[in-house]
């Protein structure tokens, strides 16, 4: 009897798992919006966003944040967690959004082979907008250099074949803004 | 390594390692910055002034969360044809909107160039009737259909010269 208690106890410690108390709707939306302006340079910088959206006070309110945010990564909410640059002040001021005319049923494997080549940062498929904006596919290239970017595309639209596709590049001149989106 | 002049701003090797390491993975400890210090044999210090000069470089939009767009609400991207002498003005109007989050002037008769991301479509439709409405012109609205790649962070090259640094993927 004794020893089948015991078993029991030290299974039950082998598998603890602590459950924080789950954030409620508001405090979850506070918690959304000061993630999207960014976390504050303290020693202990989950804390001070746990007492901003009020939990109370106890000994694992940071575990609630931290909770909150892996959950959110878990399903996908959350794409990345880390550093957002602003790569205008890093020198990448050669900006390009190449847009392309592919035909609907090309698009989706040419965006495929796009999407890997190392210099295009993001790919998308949007609508076309007839019979002003043929484009049906865009993606961007960052660089420091125009002369660099455009050679990078030239190589990669042959590399490609995709040299008979109309497109057009359209760098970027100035950012009148740009800051992490706010959903509220 | 030492220090790189880039066209803007003058990073720290410490600088660099953390723009490279920390776009994504950004620690879930109590004590983060203690936790980047070790990763990098530097004090929680250091690590700190590091990340707040680069906020005051305007180097960082944030250390936080990118939201993915669709799961987080409603966004398009948008372009209006603004003529030239207009375009100062009509952008402070369009900048005017807490929901613009990108707006950039593009080489094209569609010159400028902005993100709008609200809670859902609804909302999302009546920012974008309302710079009609302020602008008086017409919005093409360009929402993604599908995303074949998407914004993971880049890595910096800083080992290049200025002339040939180079944006690379994080994460492939």
């Amino acid at each position: 009897m004794s020893l089948s208690i015991n078993l029991a106890t030290s299974k039950q410690k082998k598998t603890q798992v602590t459950i924080f108390p789950a954030l409620n709707a508001e405090q979850q939306a506070k918690l959304r919006g000061l993630l999207e302006q960014g976390l504050p340079t303290c020693s202990r910088p989950y804390l001070a966003l746990a007492r901003k959206i009020g939990l109370a006070e106890s000994p694992f309110i940071e575990q609630q944040v931290i909770e909150q945010i892996k959950l959110w990564q878990q399903q996908g909410l959350i794409r990345r967690f880390g550093l957002v640059v602003k790569h205008r002040k890093l020198g990448f001021n050669a900006n390009a959004m190449v847009v392309w005319n592919i035909a609907d049923t090309a698009v989706d494997g040419i965006a495929k082979q796009l999407s890997q080549c190392p210099e295009v940062s993001l790919c998308y498929r949007r609508p076309r907008r007839l019979p002003d904006w043929p484009y049906n596919l865009f993606c961007m290239i960052h660089g420091i250099e125009r002369a660099k970017v455009i050679s990078q595309l030239q190589a990669i639209t042959e590399r490609l074949n995709l040299s008979h596709i109309e497109k057009n590049v359209l760098f970027s001149t100035r950012a009148f803004k740009q800051q992490g989106a706010r959903y509220g | 390594m030492s220090e790189l002049n880039l066209s803007e701003v003058r990073l720290s090797e410490l600088q660099q390692r953390i723009i490279n390491r920390y776009q994504k993975g950004f620690p879930l400890v109590e004590q983060p910055y203690v936790e980047i210090a070790e990763q990098l044999a530097v004090s929680e210090q250091q690590v700190i002034e590091a990340i707040e000069e680069l906020h005051r470089y305007q180097a960082l939009s944030r250390v936080g969360a990118v939201f993915d767009h669709k799961k987080a609400g409603a966004s398009t991207l948008a372009a209006m044809a603004v003529p030239e002498q207009q375009l100062d003005k009509i952008a402070a109007i369009v900048n005017q909107f807490e929901q613009v989050n990108h707006n950039y002037e593009r080489e094209h008769d569609y010159n400028l160039w902005f993100v709008v991301t609200a809670s859902d479509l609804l909302a999302l439709n009546r920012v974008l009737e309302q710079i009609e409405l302020l602008t008086g012109l017409p919005i093409l609205v360009l929402p993604m259909e599908a995303s074949y790649h998407i914004d993971l962070g880049f890595t910096i090259d800083f080992a290049s010269t200025n002339s040939t640094a180079t944006v690379n993927k994080v994460g492939h």
